[in-house]
């Protein structure tokens, strides 16, 4: 099947403008008669929530953390773009547009990307309208940083932790609504399954955390703010509870997940330091800003960096791609790094590292400024590695961090399934095949705040209030269904630790569906991993009983999960017949190791469909049509 | 290195706990406290024990969700940091560790380590917010604001509502959270216009969740991860004191 984005027609600028003259309204007397549901309260839950409860909508909001402030977007650090321009440095909503569009290597959605661009300017305003405290300089005005694949400064940011201000702000908004009973909040409950009734999203199907209670909830339309899957790969800089669970039973009930291969591998993380860790620790991109990537020019230079001399280095980021050096895009730093270790030129014990070199900008600046700019992240540092990066470079490498790909949505950022609508990280829609740096946190704001009000009212508009009820029989099915995969869980009783499995499933992930990917590799996978999915089904042991608080037997439930969606991804990425931003092929590549699109059989989205457990899933595509930029071979040198 | 861990275990909201010995073996200093727990609870899973509850998400102590009292003290020994960032090179080979549940009236244990911290969503609801829509406001640039002003703003909003100041005070009180967010708002123009009504609501919905008063101990401040000043119950108590005086005006 050929898809159709639904993209507004008409001269770029003027989309969105004539998509929203088009949508349907609902009378302000009728909103409060549905009731929709709103999966995850991360930055693109939590301010679609909280908007469309002061819209006057009905709204039920879930998560599994014990209180929104605690989702992931919490977690980002370096900041949050916007055309701006208050720095007078030549940015425009086009260039910002045109930025995103190249980063991801041409494989988004040019509409829904200017989109993005257009309503980057009202967040900035609606968040310091909220009192989220940006930086701001000595005058009073908002301060703007640099961050990778970008040649102007257009990066808001507080401190190291702008996500965890753009999330307080949305909290904020939201705890707002709570108040005045627009929304009701679920913490600690974990969708299980969205409940169809005549191809429409009608509900879903939580536990409660706390009880283990399978609870059945009814709405006139759900939203899925869920966020990303990159722990598929077990190790990343996600939190321990993020999961693919809610998208991918989505998808097993009929909605399209899009390009899953696409998997961003953040450059800047702390290395790994043994079998037992647990998970990886993001260092902000925004550190590239004032320090400098380099491994030693020799071959197993095992020499303390200060007996290495100038001309035995090698900063290498900035000898290949002189123009944005440091600030090379995430995917091009992340595979630089990963070369220079497979030559053999990898510091620290494992060999799986390089350097993150402050001591210019430290004899430039001073210690002062790099600690007013950095200081929280080198004491992160410190604390996690006991090395004092003041004095000594810090060693860095990729990590897993941030995934493109998620349910297919349309411009409207509704799924292939009536009512479902999918928001933030969760869905596909913006980043292509590669995120440019800072614009995850603008994309679930500008979904929750901005966009997701008009275009759900649309669907509203159309439908009948409250015709489903949770006394329907899907429900009760789904509810079943539910209870015997608990139970299944729980009498398997074999010897192997959930966590193994993840830990094992990562391996195969990381090394055959990882940085870089091959045609072997990928039929690797494949076989791989259906055959640890079956030795989990026969010998995983899950301790304790479903109706109590049972940390085992959640992790076991997302488990079960990433072990079916990490064959989908595998699939996806031996379909992919070329290399793409995140997606490198190695048998795509040009003689110095760059990317190489194949834009006459690749320009499209690749959107799958479940069949069954005993089929393939078949992909749909949905062709990508540039209308306003010309397909060019990303260069940043 | 190898550990004796006394934790607590309890089953749930209303079954007793108490304090069971638990063995760490071969901890590497590398990991993380919470890493060093996962180590024990695999042998527990793999001994068909039930494993250790206890909360957590980011692991990089920003959420805000993990709370482990560690020999008495909320988020362990280190200072400014959460037991997530603790790492096990702040011990030594045979060390015993008690490590409990936050302890306060307001927050009832869950089941082992993990606590109900609700009452903390029940204070930013009444009123720990800038009533504003989303949409129609002023360019984000219109109003100018001092840095010193947004600098101490930002130092108060770092508060990751965790609950370490409240398990740490002697009267369970929660006035550093509470004032972190009336400083976090009350210093900036978008937050001023709300406050006398903002600090009212905050500090009586504290009290009836049952968080004790402050008496000047400080702890709080000691116990917190991130830093939060307790200059800012000053704060809190002065933009109370001037709220105050206001309503009772006649009229009021
Ligand atoms: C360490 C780190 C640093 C980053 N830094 C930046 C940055 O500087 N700039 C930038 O733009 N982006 C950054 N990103 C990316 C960005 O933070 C995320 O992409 C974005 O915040 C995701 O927001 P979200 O609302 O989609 O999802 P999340 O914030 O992850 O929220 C997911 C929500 O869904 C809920 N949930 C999940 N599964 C279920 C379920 N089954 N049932 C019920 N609820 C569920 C969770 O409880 C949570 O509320 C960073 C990411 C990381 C990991
Ligand atoms: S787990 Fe997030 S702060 Fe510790």
């Amino acid at each position: 099947m050929i898809l159709d984005g639904k993209s507004p027609s008409g001269p770029l600028a003027e989309k969105w403008d004539r998509r929203r003259q088009e949508l349907k309204l609902v009378n302000p007397a009728n909103k409060r008669k549905y009731k929709i549901i709103v999966v995850g309260t991360g930055l693109a839950g939590a301010s679609a929530a909280a908007t469309l409860g002061e819209l006057g909508y009905n709204i039920e909001a879930f998560c599994y953390q014990d209180s929104p402030r605690r989702g992931h977007s919490i977690a980002a650090q370096g900041g949050i773009n916007a055309a701006k321009n208050y720095p007078n440095d030549g940015d425009s909503i086009y260039r910002l547009f045109y930025d995103t569009i190249k980063s991801g290597d041409f494989r988004s959605r040019e509409a829904n990307v200017y989109r993005l661009a257009q309503v980057s300017n009202n967040i900035i305003d609606q968040c310091v309208a909220q009192g989220v405290p940006f930086a701001r300089d000595y005058a009073g005005y908002l301060d703007n940083r640099s961050f990778g694949g970008a040649q102007v400064s257009r990066t808001f940011y507080a401190r190291g932790q702008t996500g965890q201000q753009l999330l307080l702000g949305a909290y904020s908004a939201l705890s707002r609504q709570i108040r005045a009973g627009t929304v009701k909040l679920y913490p600690r409950s974990e969708m299980l399954d969205i409940v169809i009734v005549n191809n429409e999203a009608k509900g879903i199907i939580v536990r409660d955390l706390v009880t283990g209670r399978i609870e059945s909830f009814a709405g006139d339309a759900v939203c899925l703010c869920t966020g990303g899957f990159a722990n598929v790969f077990y190790l990343s800089t996600n939190a321990m509870g993020s999961n693919v669970t809610a998208a991918y039973r989505a998808y097993k009930k009929g909605a399209y997940f899009a390009n899953p291969c696409y998997t961003q591998i953040h450059p800047t993380c702390i290395p790994v330091s043994g079998d037992h860790q647990s998970k990886l620790t993001l260092m902000s991109e925004s550190l590239r800003n004032d320090g400098r990537v380099w491994v030693p020019l020799k071959k197993g230079d095992t020499r303390a960096v200060k007996d290495i001399p100038e001309n035995e280095r090698d900063y290498y980021l900035e000898r290949k791609y002189p123009s944005f050096g440091n600030l090379a895009p995430r995917d091009i730093s992340s595979r630089s790094a990963k070369e220079v270790c497979d030559e053999g030129r990898g510091i620290g014990a494992s060999g799986r590292g390089v350097y993150l070199d402050f001591a210019d900008s430290i004899q430039r600046l001073g210690e002062d400024t790099i600690r007013e700019r950095y200081g929280n992240l080198f004491e992160m540092y410190e604390r996690i590695t006991g090395e004092n990066a003041y004095r000594q470079p810090m060693r860095i490498y990729p990590a897993p961090h941030y995934t493109m790909g998620g349910l297919w949505v349309d411009y409207n950022l509704q799924s292939n399934i009536p009512g479902l609508f999918v928001l933030g990280e969760a869905n596909f829609s913006d980043h292509g095949a590669n995120r440019l740096g800072a614009s995850a946190l603008m994309q679930g704001l500008a979904d929750g705040y901005f966009i997701i009000p008009y275009t759900i009212a649309d669907y509203l508009a159309r439908t009948e209030p409250g015709n489903i009820t949770t006394e329907h029989e899907e429900f009760g099915h789904s509810r079943e269904k539910i209870a015997s995969l608990t139970d299944k869980l729980l009498s398997i009783k074999g010897d192997k630790t959930v966590t193994r499995f993840h830990y094992e499933l990562g391996r195969i992930m990381w090394d055959y569906v990882g940085m870089s990917r091959s045609e072997k590799g990928l039929n690797t996978a494949l076989e791989k991993i259906p055959a640890l999915r079956a030795e989990f089904w026969k010998n995983v042991r899950v301790t304790g009983q479903g109706h109590e608080l049972n940390q085992e037997l959640e992790k076991a439930g997302r488990v079960a999960d990433f072990l079916e969606f990490g064959e989908l991804m595998a699939r996806d990425a031996l379909e992919r017949n070329e290399s793409c931003g995140g997606h490198f092929r190695e048998e795509y590549q040009s003689l110095d190791g760059e990317a190489t699109r194949d834009d006459q059989n690749f320009s499209h989205v690749a959107a799958w469909e479940y069949k069954g457990a005993d089929n393939a899933p078949e992909m749909h595509k949905e062709p990508l049509e540039f209308e306003n930029v010309e397909l060019a071979v990303r260069s940043y040198k | 290195m190898n550990l004796t861990l006394y934790v607590w275990k309890q089953k749930s909201k209303d079954q007793p706990g108490e304090l069971v010995q638990y063995d760490a073996r071969n901890v590497s200093p590398d990991m993380s406290f919470l890493e060093m727990l996962d180590v024990v609870n695999e042998g527990l899973i793999r001994e068909n024990n039930e494993p250790i509850a206890f909360d957590h998400d980011c692991r990089e102590g920003i959420c805000g969700t993990c709370s482990q009292v560690i020999n008495g003290i909320p988020h362990g020994p280190q200072e400014r940091t959460t037991v997530c960032q603790l790492h096990m090179r702040n011990f030594k080979d045979g060390d015993t560790i008690y490590i409990e549940p936050w302890r306060a009236k307001a927050f009832p244990v869950i089941k082992d380590l993990i606590v109900d911290r609700s009452a903390f969503e029940s204070i930013i609801q009444s009123g720990g917010y800038v009533s504003v829509h989303t949409g129609g406001v002023p360019d984000a640039n219109a109003i100018p604001i001092p840095k010193e002003d947004a600098d101490i703003s930002m130092d108060a909003a770092e508060c990751i509502g965790c609950g370490a100041c409240v398990a740490a005070c002697p009267n369970g009180s929660a006035m550093l959270f509470t004032a972190a967010k009336i400083t976090n708002l009350a210093m900036l123009p978008q937050g001023k216009v709300e406050a006398k009504k903002r600090v009212c609501m905050m500090t009586e919905e504290m009290l009836n969740q049952g968080f004790g008063n402050c008496s000047n101990h400080y702890e709080c401040q000691a116990a917190c991860p991130k830093g939060i000043k307790v200059s800012f119950i000053a704060k809190l108590n002065r933009e109370f004191t001037k709220a105050v005086n206001i309503f009772s005006e006649p009229g009021e």
